[in-house]
């Protein structure tokens, strides 16, 4: 992959990657006596593997100029493994907190080893190290498709998905040694955060100079989906992030808001990261892939228009439905609970925008598991942004708040919408990228689709049991007036579920292990097939293409 | 319209500006006027900021995730008043930089534990959990009592969170090592410095049950043991309720 930089790029490439290895240093010699100077360390370890990376293969010739005509497909291919890396992490995380909350002393007398600190590698694993990467690589590839350019340059893609890779790393090291600012899915400290500013600020750059130079006149709905989503994030990130550190060799930060202000600011943060990170997002991924895959044109461009800036405009509202019946002035809670409603109709808009476009595709949807991962994925999407707008209500909320409801609610969005999307999109892709005919097995991505259906009904249904048990018995009071259930009397009665959700868990992450092994071998088989002179298919889309460009 | 947005999506700089307007709105009405409606957040002349060994205590608090398992935030339903104690106001967590008001209640609410429960069932408990309630499935916490706490810096910590707000003096923040020891070490000529800085009703206590030695558990009990006690504002509202 390097001898596909220019000699320059190589060169800027070192540079960068030596700035940052100067930085990490720095971190480390500052920080020498707090937590700060070991994730020093892990920069400048990490930045001097990126060297040598380079630096082997820094005198192999030119790229040849022929490249030009050609789409650059590298990080889309480098940033598809990383996304798999960090599902099976990620996966493997979560199914170890699931069964810690059935049996708590399943783990080491360590402090890395405790639920609190293996919660959030779960969580940032999947949301920004799976779910991140395999945006990240969908979004260039069809960006460069669908406006028929190529990418500016070759470096600054590189750096968005190794520096966004940096970030993880830091996030996920970081929780194990106890580096979290405990805001929901915004945990890692300021220099991290500061860190994914910059390489979201290039990635915005690589976004915007592309669709410049596109040739298709009108930009096409699944670049206007990623677009907010990096736009967004990039505000939701910086505004909740906002902190004073310790000092400059502390890691810890205090936060720059406090109390109630904090808390609507955190959850404004927090309810948007699903919209505009696991929605806005995806929906693109969606928008591209499952028309393509069904060989079918979108069924409504005014839907598209509708739902788009439905969610663009009315997300930012919902976010104070997390804060119902607490401390939060009223006239906000009711207002989000308001948005939240009215939010279910761009969002079915959308998932109904997915299924019609399916209409004279449906032989496909049966014979085709890849497809039917997204035809799934946007049931699932219509389904749990119902039960979202269901759950904003204050009424339901006051049951539904503070129990498993939520995290069952969660968990069908992000198993049923976000992850299925995403490998359904992966199983199209995947072959395109590495120029074979098709995934090296499709019956093994049939079994993939089986487990991960299975395995988040059980997920579901399990929470939503253990959720509405939970809220029912905090709330039932006996003939006397008093109330019926001691807290533990709840948590007992919820070992049963909490079992089946490890079960459930266990059935998604062995199917995140058969689609890495099926994505692996189809590398292999690319491999073998060049290795042995063999011509690989040819994907028709360079055509499109002019040198130069 | 869509002869509108068919114009629109020809400009890609057009369209990130479109983006960026729409999604501002929102958060802007909902957010802004919460720093300037002064109802937002009641008044409490009694409210005290954290000592430094609360602050350390609160910061392990944040570091292990308690958060993810426990809410800080008692609502204005029934059930939970009377489980928890009266529901929380906006005042008892102005010094929290970040709030800590929990979305999960796995374990029970923890906005009004302190006083609840003696230092002794505390560090039991945190130990090893299923010594004092065979039940629960709470993690074990057996290194906090272990690990020494670490003070030398706890002045940096409170100057920043003045830097954020909350009114620490800087008689406070020189002194913030000497009175963390001396909170947790009632005996030695450093305690009476904490009940001066910090008011008479300060708990000064061998939190971990040994005096000497500065632990994490000492810093962890400390905070868990001033939890929604650093104002009676909540308790007064309460009462005129009724």
């Amino acid at each position: 992959m390097v001898s596909g930089l220019t000699v320059s790029e190589r060169r800027l490439a070192l540079v960068i990657a030596g700035l940052i290895a100067v930085c990490g240093l720095a971190m480390a010699i500052v920080g020498r006596n707090d937590l700060i100077g070991a994730h020093g360390f892990i920069v400048l370890a990490f930045s001097l593997g990126v060297i040598a990376l380079v630096a082997t293969r820094y005198l192999d010739p030119e790229p040849p100029e022929d490249r030009l005509s050609q789409y650059y497909d590298d990080p889309t291919k480098a940033g598809i493994v990383l996304a798999m890396i960090w599902a099976v992490i990620g996966m493997f995380f979560g199914v170890w907190v699931a069964a810690l909350l059935a049996w708590p002393d399943l783990t080491f007398d360590a402090a890395w080893a405790s639920f609190g600190r293996l919660r959030p590698v779960h969580t940032s694993g999947v949301i920004f190290g799976f779910g991140g990467n395999a945006l990240i690589a969908t979004s260039l590839h069809v960006l460069q498709r669908t406006s028929r350019a190529r990418l500016p340059d070759q470096f600054s893609p590189w750096f968005v998905l190794i520096g966004y890779n940096l970030f993880c790393v830091l996030a996920a090291s970081g929780y194990f040694m106890g580096v979290t600012q405990s805001k929901e899915y915004a945990e890692p400290e300021w220099y991290a955060d500061l860190w994914l500013v910059i390489v979201w600020v290039v990635y915005f750059l690589i976004y915007i100079r592309t669709l410049q130079r596109r040739k298709e006149p009108h930009i096409y709905v699944a670049n206007w989906y990623y677009m907010a989503f990096i736009l967004v994030v990039a505000i939701l990130h910086i505004v909740n992030n906002l902190a004073v550190p310790v000092s400059l060799g502390h890691a810890k930060s205090y936060s720059l808001f406090s109390g109630v202000q904090d808390a609507m600011t955190q959850w404004w943060y927090g309810h948007n990261a699903v919209a505009f990170f696991l929605t806005a997002g995806f929906l693109g991924m969606m928008y591209y892939y499952l028309p393509k895959r069904a060989g079918r044109p979108i069924f409504s461009y005014r839907l598209s228009i509708i739902s788009f800036w439905g969610i663009t405009f009315m997300y930012m509202w919902a976010g104070s439905h997390h804060l119902h019946y607490t401390a939060l002035p009223q006239w906000v809670q009711t207002l989000g609970m308001t948005f939240s409603i009215v939010l279910l109709v761009p969002s079915w808009a959308s998932a109904g925008n997915a299924l019609a476009t399916l209409n004279g595709a449906w032989h496909k949807v049966r014979d085709d598991a890849t497809l039917r991962f997204m035809m799934v994925a946007a049931v699932f999407y219509g389904l749990s942004t119902f039960e979202g707008s269901f759950m904003a209500i204050r009424a339901v909320n006051s049951l539904s708040h503070y129990t498993d409801w939520t995290i069952g609610h969660v968990h069908a969005g992000a198993l049923g919408w976000v992850a299925m999307i995403t490998f359904g999109s992966l199983y199209a892709l995947v072959p395109w990228m590495w120029k074979q005919e098709r995934i090296y097995s499709p019956a093994l991505v049939e079994v993939h689709f089986w487990l991960a259906l299975i395995g988040t009904i059980i997920y579901v249904f399990a929470m939503w049991n253990s959720g509405i048990i939970q809220g029912l018995m905090w709330r039932t009071y006996n003939d006397s007036g008093t109330l019926a259930y001691s807290f533990i009397d709840s948590l007992v009665a919820m070992r049963p579920y909490y079992i089946a959700r490890t079960v459930g868990g266990l059935f998604f992450f062995a199917g995140a292990v058969v689609a890495s092994y099926n994505i692996w071998m189809t590398i292999r088989m690319s491999r073998r097939a060049e290795a042995a002179g063999r011509d690989t298919v040819d994907v028709p889309a360079s055509a499109a293409l002019v040198p130069g460009e | 319209m869509p002869n509108f947005h068919r114009k629109l999506e020809r400009s890609a700089i057009g369209f990130v500006l479109a983006i960026v307007g729409v999604s501002a709105i929102g958060g802007f009405v909902e957010i802004a006027p919460l720093f300037t409606i002064h109802e937002t957040v009641e008044q409490a002349p009694d409210m005290r900021v954290y000592t430094p060994l609360e602050v350390a205590g609160r910061n392990i608090y944040i570091r292990e995730g308690c958060y993810a398992c426990h809410s800080q935030m008692i609502r204005t339903l029934r059930d939970e008043v009377e489980r928890y104690g009266p529901f929380s106001l906006a005042v008892e967590s102005q010094y929290d930089h970040p709030m800590l008001w929990g979305s999960k209640r796995t374990g029970p609410d923890l906005a009004r534990v302190g006083g609840k429960y003696s230092d002794a069932w505390q560090v039991a408990h945190l130990i090893n959990p299923r010594d004092v309630v065979p039940q629960s499935v709470m993690p074990r916490y057996a290194w906090l009592k272990r690990n020494g706490l670490k003070t030398d810096d706890l002045g940096l910590h409170l100057a920043a969170q003045r830097r954020v707000g909350v009114p620490y003096t800087d008689d406070m923040i020189a002194n913030a090592g000497a009175d963390a020891y001396g909170q947790a070490n009632p005996d030695s000529p450093y305690a009476s410095g904490v009940t001066a800085r910090y008011g008479e009703a300060t708990n000064v206590r061998a939190f971990d049950g040994s005096a000497g030695r500065l632990t994490e558990m000492d810093a962890l009990v400390a905070y868990l043991q001033v939890l929604g006690r650093l104002t009676d504002a909540a308790q007064k509202t309460a009462a005129a309720q009724e």
